[in-house]
């Protein structure tokens, strides 16, 4: 499988407002190879739920997006506090986050599913302690 | 239905993309939760919320959604206004309060539509 393209971005995790940022950038980075609207907008909520987990659980970390001839992959790497129970995690409606977090949006436990939902391959690396790497793939098909 | 439909039906006020109101929308959903939106999946919907914030905008830019309705009156930030601009995304807002704005939209035959697990 040739890497034909990478798109590399840094998630602050201090900033709640630009969350997101790299998701935006990345679909009209997309959007420029001419690429289907309907695979454009399942990597795009899919990284994009990714980053905002990354900035609301995870103090920020990395994106790489790889645009394969046969599928898209999301690698999202982060330093933050680890998922202690992957499967507990994936479950719909699961959330550990703050009503500060809630009052601004986010922590209806629906990210993980979600992002399950929207790609064709998803794994969670996670260490608690150490940081989580989740990677997915959308395949043309 | 036209935005402008919506504008109509909800006695909204448009904040910026005036250009867009000739547009279709096909499905609409109503939430204060980012997530629960980006879990439903229709071409061509509008967003009803009561949430202001960027990841808003965000969201619908995510979603392809073309117009987001602020009810109770919320106002969006010069910020968000600038990120719907570049998105083209219609802003609208209106008195109307959550439920009230959904049962207009969805009794004028507005429909909601949640895709299945895939
Ligand atoms: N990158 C991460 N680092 C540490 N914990 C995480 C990370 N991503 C998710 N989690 C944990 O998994 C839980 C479920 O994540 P999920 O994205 O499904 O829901 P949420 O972020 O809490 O709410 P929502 O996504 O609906 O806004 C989180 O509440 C958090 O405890
Ligand atoms: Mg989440």
């Amino acid at each position: 499988m040739p890497d034909v393209l990478n798109f590399h971005f840094e998630v602050d995790g201090d900033d709640f407002k630009s969350a997101g940022h790299a998701s935006f950038i990345c679909k009209k980075n997309l959007r420029q190879l001419g690429i289907s609207p309907e695979i454009i907008r399942r990597v795009s909520i899919a990284m994009y739920e990714g980053e905002i987990n990354m900035v609301i659980h995870a103090r920020g970390g990395s994106a790489d997006v790889n645009v394969y001839e046969d599928c898209i992959e999301i690698i999202l790497a982060d330093k933050g506090p680890g998922i202690k129970n992957i499967k507990q995690a994936m479950q719909e409606g699961y959330s550990t986050a703050t009503d500060n977090i809630r009052s601004l949006g986010f922590g209806a436990g629906m990210g993980l599913p979600n992002m399950k939902r929207y790609t064709d391959y998803m794994d969670i690396k996670s260490t608690v302690g150490e940081g989580t790497t989740i990677t997915m793939k959308v395949n043309f098909e | 239905m036209k935005i402008s439909a919506i504008k109509d039906l909800l006695e909204a006020d448009v904040v910026c993309n005036e250009e867009g109101l000739n547009r279709h929308v096909y499905s609409a959903c109503g939430s204060d939760m980012m997530s629960d939106v980006l879990a439903f999946v229709k071409d061509q919907a509008v967003l009803l919320t009561g949430l202001v914030n960027s990841q808003v905008i965000r969201t619908a830019e995510m979603m392809d959604m073309n117009c987001i309705v602020f009810v109770r009156s919320k106002v969006p930030t010069a910020e968000m206004i600038e990120l719907a601009k570049d998105s083209g995304i219609v802003l609208l807002t209106t008195t109307k309060r959550m439920y009230e704005a959904c049962g207009i939209l969805f009794s004028n035959g507005l429909v909601s539509n949640r895709v299945k697990d895939a």
